[in-house]
């Protein structure tokens, strides 16, 4: 598994080497990423995660971007009897590998194997240094075709841009590819979205269509209102496929009116985040849990210096099959540097 | 510990709540403008030499901002890889590309 993973590393490597000749000042290949350790505890049992998520971004002459993202996760977790310890499994795959093409000033063309842009929790918050709570949504699975990722290409850009609004948008089609690192459906599918900077709300629309298999329809709406200036979010979402929907809604304040954003208080971070799942069918294959499920975090994190952040949350689950709490603790690490010396 | 279903409800109205509190806190960006506005004449000669790195801190807070924790101070040579990772990420035009590798290469 480790060595196509290092093969394609290499050549991203080679490509930053061109790049390079071609760079300007600032446009050194940079290498940026999350360290994480995290512990999660759920019916006594307590599950240990180390993660290494590194991303490398290479640009290529004014127009072009070659990224990456890979995963390399070790978890140990409790065997079946008390006695036996621990059992430990590890896995190392590329999250995306893509090529983009700054076309013109409101469209860019995307190539390769890329994060399929349905809702905001796949391309946005799903990075192991950015997310609040340690576990994604329940309905992260919901409309992103199972692995996540598409290969083919995707148009996206600003098609607006004034003051006081911008519409984005992002229009993709995948190919099936049953490659191990770059595993994905066939599918198309889009999202647009309004942004009114001086309010801090951002609505937006999402529609995906699975072409193989079950031939299933996708729609998702977001809703996130950030005031400027208050330390205040609120984050939302809704996924409706045909075998089952489901919310989250996500609300954070990072207590910088307490002394300002770096002082002891204004570190910290109160969390609070809400959703529902609510199974229509069996059919679907993907993460969504297999009975109607209710869900609260509450969660507090601290902004430590350097780029270090402390996790904490407990939520209470209930279903059908069972209650049960979950606790969870972890640190994590955003490094973000030059892969060498610039010019 | 245990959660009562029960609590979800009273859960969901607290956040709401704590919604329209930051709502009503958060100030209405001419008063915002007021407030601040004493000497209009010298802010006017400020503000034309900073116009331009207003601009781009104002790109940064709305789009890198709305997802993800000021990275803590990263080498100038890497700034414009940067810029262009957020404008295919956050779908930047190219004027916000623009004047967003202003703020972060004054």
């Amino acid at each position: 598994m480790l060595r196509p993973l290092l093969s394609r590393l290499i050549l991203l490597v080679a490509v930053g080497f061109c790049g390079w000749f071609h760079a300007a000042a600032q446009d050194t290949p940079l290498l940026s990423g999350g360290l994480a350790f995290f512990s999660s505890t759920t019916g006594g049992n307590t599950t240990y995660f180390t993660i290494a998520e590194p991303l490398a971004a290479v640009p290529i002459g004014p127009h072009f971007l070659v990224e990456s993202r890979a995963a390399l996760l070790e978890t140990f977790s409790p065997s079946g009897s008390p006695q036996a310890g621990y059992d430990h499994s590890h896995f190392v795959g590329l999250t995306y590998l893509q090529g983009d093409y700054l076309l013109t000033s409101h469209l860019t063309v995307v190539g390769g194997s890329y994060l399929v842009p349905f809702g905001t929790y796949n391309e946005r918050l799903s990075p192991v240094w950015i997310g609040n709570f340690q576990d994604g949504p329940l309905i992260a699975g919901l409309g992103v075709m199972s692995s996540g990722t598409g290969v083919g290409g995707e148009l996206r850009g600003s098609a607006v841009s004034r003051p006081h609004y911008t519409i984005d948008y992002a229009a993709w089609f995948s190919a099936r590819s049953g490659n191990q690192q770059f595993n994905a459906e066939r599918s198309s599918g889009g999202r647009a979205e309004v942004y009114l900077p001086v309010q801090g709300l951002e609505v937006g629309a999402s529609y995906g269509r699975l072409l193989e298999g079950t031939q299933e329809n996708f729609y998702g709406t977001h809703l996130w209102w950030e005031p400027i200036g208050t330390g205040f979010r609120l984050r939302s979402e809704f996924a409706r496929g045909q075998h089952g929907d489901g919310y989250w809604v996500e609300a954070d304040y990072r207590m910088a009116a307490f002394g300002g954003a770096d002082s002891f208080v204004g570190r910290f971070e109160p969390l609070f985040r809400m959703q529902q799942t609510f199974r229509l069918n069996q059919t679907g294959s993907d993460s969504l849990p297999a009975v109607d499920t209710q869900r609260a975090d509450f969660g507090l994190d601290y902004n430590l210096p350097h780029n270090v952040r402390i996790l904490t949350s407990y939520s209470r689950q209930f279903s059908s099959t069972r209650n049960e709490n979950i606790w969870e603790t972890g640190i994590v690490y955003r490094y973000l540097l030059p892969t060498w010396k610039g010019k | 510990m245990t959660l009562s279903p029960k609590y979800l409800l009273p859960g969901t109205m607290m956040m709401v709540a704590l919604c329209a509190a930051v709502w009503a806190a958060t100030p209405e960006p001419s008063q915002a403008a007021q407030q601040g506005a004493p000497h209009q004449a010298a802010r006017k000669t400020a503000a034309s030499a900073t116009h331009a790195e207003q601009d781009g801190e104002r790109i940064f807070d709305q789009n890198c901002s709305r997802c993800h924790a000021t990275p803590e101070g990263f080498p100038p040579s890497i700034s414009g890889t940067i810029v262009r990772h957020m404008r295919v990420r956050a779908s930047l035009s190219e004027k916000q590309e623009k004047e967003l590798l202003r703020y972060l290469n004054p």
